[in-house]
């Protein structure tokens, strides 16, 4: 009796160990996104061991990581543009010393080398001196930058994604947010009329056998792994968005907005159809025996009635779409700027962890980048489950 | 005036109607054009040789042997542990929880796994497998960050499963005097038992296709070789797909190959879907004999 | 001349033969009552004469059911017409989820009448019929759901009311409700009946007794006797039917 009684103790608490895999998964995922993600916070976006310096007559404080590119780009010319004198920016690298210095004062094993950099900056009021820390002369005459740590509004305000730029990377997640919501919209605004549409007609207007042939079909569809809807959309969808706008290239928000629509109308279709079967049969006869039509029952009662799981099934939809990966990766031509039209490459949060987390050293700030947009993505599908599930909860105490 | 309005009714119906067939033979004229597509460039693609001959020529001519038996590794190993896992938390989570906070958390947490993308899972599976548990790009690492991924799946079926038993059954052993475990054991996950394989088919189905989880924890660009153990790399179906679609070596002269690969992943799903229909009709009318 | 009447009706649901030669006549102005065991085929019966039987797939009609002389099956008939003029109360109450006005302005609604005027006008006179006037007129625009069970069926009555049916069928009305209630209804039938032709099918038998001027007993699909309600219950003249009224059925 006694052995029975610890067996069956000893089988319950395997149950229980095992039924707490899925909240301890959840949790080590925050664990790991999290720290990895906020650990960028804190980090420079400049190389480490390599210091930003300016004449020290120049009233310049602090550059950001942006305009640091844009001076390198050239985009920047004047100092005055970024709250200095009327001086031209001249760059300094550490390769272009040869032009500014001879050999000998350089020395054979650059032990001038610190000198000459402190002499340089010294004499050129405009210069703006990018170099290894290890070559500051203790007494340098010149006035080092502070670098710019990354924080939130790095990272929600950067226009530009470009986070193995030298010297300081771009880690802007601004169009990457854009980009997935603009797809993810512009599928779903293509997915819901199409896929209420189906829904309406599958539960209320298709005959029995219509349906038992539709059902099946769309529940094979929502199979379908999506890197196959990537391929699909690769070869028939961008071509097709190419001819049909006379684009130069057909990877484009749109072609993403479509191939993740028809992805999304299986989801939509199942769920809406689902919702709008549960209305009561009651109900439906009522308002047929008041003399209403099929169509006049449908849009007055069965819509109403079925409002909410309509809704879930529409921000479900959403949901996959925005955490779609492979699809997007191969049809949207993943320009990470900021889309102007749906007819520009954009590139969405998970594909560019998708193209970017290879080549990504472990550990360093593109590494770290790469997370944090884990971070954010996780932080919107997580808001997105719990809307859904609130509305279905409500909904589930309506009907009772 | 009355007949104007019903005939008005009547137009107005007739007009929803065409426009709600038209929209939904659209879109399943859509669906059936992708699978007609698929199928048809896929079916010239496939051969004897194409499923059991290594790659060759930079992944434009042989076959996708090496991506068969990676996903089939992966699957095999993602259900190994998600499999038993699963169905013991269902089971805890129906049998044994009453309703309160305790079932309210476990159910929450899976629903909230269930609703993490795909991609995350590919981000979690590096950070811990690959790199915190050091197992390496490797089939371990792969297969776990699936079965992660497969387990919300795998539970929710099996709760349908256990939900479908009738209690009576429950009431009658218990009745007799049997143990929690005895009845569980013995009485519902017998009756249970095909709804619970059926779930299992339908997540194999689902992992066999997942790309972004293994892009990071296993799957090999080109690796014309077999794993030896479950610390290799391998390659994997959909992900041979990607590649040889975005950055082959030559992506115009391995389209055949890519419409092939897409055809094989479309008939596993297919079969899953299938074969989980059947069977959930074969024991249907079985269970309500009984 | 007779409201409502069926002619040799034969319904099946796939193979299955419900209802079988059923004929029988309805006058103007008066109730009938079905009565019978649980599925001997009332409700299919009572649902051919607004064509509710239309909606499930497989049925298969043939005979004639007649209302003022005409056809409804003819061809030419639409359903949602017939509808109209044969108004329906269900066994349970089943308001839509909307306030209590909206629910009486249904059927108005979508037959096209939006005028606010003719729609309050309209929703009070048939609350009064309906004998719920004075319990609901203070809370409208309340949700129908907030009503109690026997509120709710006088509340689907009024609503079957207001789009002035000329026939009213009633599918176990009261089952579903308490005894005060329930003699409610019973009231309401008999003031109904003034304007409106009746057909309820009922289980219990004192309240066909009660409430009926006909009655029609049903056995496996067949009208085995109809007459005067006095008739069947004190000298029927089928020994199933006095079986079945005296309470002595298998
Ligand atoms: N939709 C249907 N499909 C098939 N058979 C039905 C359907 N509705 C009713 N029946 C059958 O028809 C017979 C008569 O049903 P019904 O008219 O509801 O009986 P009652 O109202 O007298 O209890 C029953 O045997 C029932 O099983
Ligand atoms: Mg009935």
């Amino acid at each position: 009796m006694k052995a029975r009684k610890i067996k069956e103790k000893i089988i319950e608490s395997i149950l229980l160990a095992s039924s707490s895999i899925t909240s301890i998964t959840v949790l080590l995922i925050v664990v790991f996104l999290f720290s990895q993600g906020v650990s960028l916070f804190g980090d420079s976006t400049v190389e480490k061991g390599s210091v930003m310096a300016v004449n020290k007559n120049n009233p310049v404080k602090e550059l950001t990581g942006s305009q640091i590119k844009e001076i390198f780009d050239q985009n920047v010319v004047y100092w005055n543009e970024i709250g200095g004198k009327k001086d031209t920016i001249i760059l300094f690298r550490i390769d272009d010393i040869g032009n500014y210095y001879s050999d000998e004062e350089i020395g054979e094993n650059f032990e001038g080398l610190s000198e000459c950099v402190s002499r340089l900056v010294d004499s050129i009021p405009g210069i703006l001196a990018y170099f290894p820390e290890k070559y500051l002369s203790k007494n340098f005459k010149g006035k080092v930058l502070p670098l710019e740590k990354v924080s939130l509004k790095t990272l929600f305000k950067g226009k530009e994604w470009f986070p193995s730029a030298q010297p300081a990377a771009q880690i802007g997640a601004m169009p990457l947010i854009l980009g997935t919501l603009w797809v993810s919209l512009g599928a779903i605004l293509l997915a819901l009329p199409l896929g209420l549409a189906t829904a309406v007609y599958m539960s209320d207007i298709a005959h029995g056998k219509v349906r038992r042939v539709m059902k099946p079909l769309i529940e094979l569809l929502a199979g379908i792994p999506s890197v196959v809807y990537g391929f699909f959309g690769l070869i028939v969808i961008v071509p097709l968005v190419q001819q049909v706008f006379n684009l130069p290239v057909g990877e484009t928000a749109l072609s993403g907005s479509i191939v993740l629509g028809i992805m999304a109308l299986p989801t939509i279709i199942t769920v809406s159809e689902d919702a709008m079967r549960n209305t009561p049969r009651a109900m439906k006869e009522a308002s047929l025996a008041l003399g209403a039509t099929k169509w006049q029952t449908i849009y007055r009662v069965v819509i109403p009635c079925s409002a909410s799981g309509i809704t879930a099934g529409a921000i479900l939809g959403i949901g996959r779409a925005i955490g779609e990966t492979m699809a997007v990766l191969m049809v949207t031509g993943n320009a990470a700027v900021i889309p102007h039209t749906i007819l520009e490459p954009v590139r969405t949060i998970p594909a560019t962890i998708a193209a970017e987390l290879g080549e990504a050293a472990q550990g360093g700030l593109h590494f770290k980048a790469l997370f944090a947009l884990g971070c954010i993505l996780f932080i919107i599908t997580l808001i997105i489950n719990l809307l859904v599930e609130s509305i279905s909860a409500s909904n589930k105490h309506k009907s009772h | 005036m009355s007949s104007t309005i019903a005939s008005r009714k009547r137009r107005n119906e007739q007009i929803a109607f065409w426009l709600f067939r038209l929209l939904s033979f659209g879109v399943v004229a859509i669906l059936f054009y992708i699978l007609y597509f698929l199928v048809s460039n896929g079916i010239k693609a496939i051969s004897w040789e194409f499923i059991t001959q290594m790659p060759e020529d930079g992944m434009t001519k042989g076959g996708i042997y090496p991506a068969i038996i990676g996903t089939l590794y992966l699957v095999a190993g993602s259900m190994i542990f998600a499999f038993p896992i699963g169905v013991a938390s269902a089971i805890y989570i129906n049998e044994y929880t009453k309703d309160g906070v305790l079932k309210k958390i476990i159910k929450q947490m899976t629903n909230n796994l269930a609703g993490i993308p795909s991609i995350i899972f590919g981000l979690f599976g590096m950070a811990l497998f690959v790199n915190q548990l050091k197992f390496g790009d490797s089939i371990l690492a792969g297969s776990l960050t699936l079965g992660l991924l497969a387990l919300p799946v795998v539970i929710r079926t099996t709760e349908e499963a256990l939900k479908a038993v009738p209690d009576t059954f429950r009431q009658a052993s218990l009745g007799l005097g049997a143990s929690k475990w005895q009845t569980t054991s013995k009485v519902v996950i017998p009756i249970a038992f095909p709804n619970i394989i059926t779930g299992l088919i339908l997540s194999i189905g689902r992992v066999s296709g997942e790309t972004a989880p293994i892009l990071f924890t296993v799957a090999a660009y080109f690796l014309p070789k077999l794993p030896q153990s479950i610390f290799d790399q391998v390659m994997a179906l959909p992900y041979h797909l990607y590649v040889i679609t975005t950055s082959g070596t030559n992506v115009a002269e391995s389209r055949p190959m890519a419409y092939g690969t897409a055809l094989v992943l479309i008939v596993i799903v297919l079969i899953a879907n299938l074969l989980a229909n059947a069977l959930r009709k074969y024991f249907g009318k079985k269970v309500k004999m009984n | 001349m007779n409201k409502l009447e069926s002619i040799d009706l034969n319904l099946y649901y796939s193979d299955f033969h419900a209802l079988k030669n059923v004929s029988m006549a309805v006058k103007a102005n008066t109730v009938a009552a079905l009565i019978g065991p649980s599925g001997c085929g009332k409700s299919t019966y009572l649902r051919t004469f607004n064509r509710m039987n239309d909606l499930i797939d497989n049925v298969k009609i043939d005979g004639g059911v007649l209302l003022d002389g005409k056809d409804i099956y003819d061809k030419a008939v639409v359903t949602d017409e017939l509808r109209k003029q044969v108004g329906m109360v269900f066994q349970k109450p089943n308001p839509f989820p909307k306030s209590i006005y909206e629910n009486v302005a249904y059927g108005l609604r979508v037959n096209g009448i939006n005028n606010k005027k003719i729609l309050d006008e309209s929703v009070e006179k048939s609350l009064q019929q309906s004998a719920l006037w004075d319990e609901v007129k203070d809370k409208l625009k309340k949700s129908a759901f907030e009503l109690s069970g026997g509120q709710q069926q006088r509340l689907c009555i009024a609503r079957a009311l207001a789009i002035e049916p000329t026939v009213i069928l009633m599918d176990e009305p009261a089952s579903a409700l308490d005894p005060i209630s329930t003699s409610k209804i019973e009231e309401l039938i008999y003031e109904l009946k003034k304007k409106y032709t009746i057909v309820i099918v009922t289980h219990n038998m004192q309240q066909a007794g009660r409430v009926s001027d006909y009655t029609a007993f049903f056995y496996m699909g067949s009208l085995i006797e109809y007459g005067e309600t006095k008739e069947i219950f004190t000298n029927p003249k089928n020994q199933q039917t006095q079986n079945y009224i005296t309470g002595r059925f298998g």
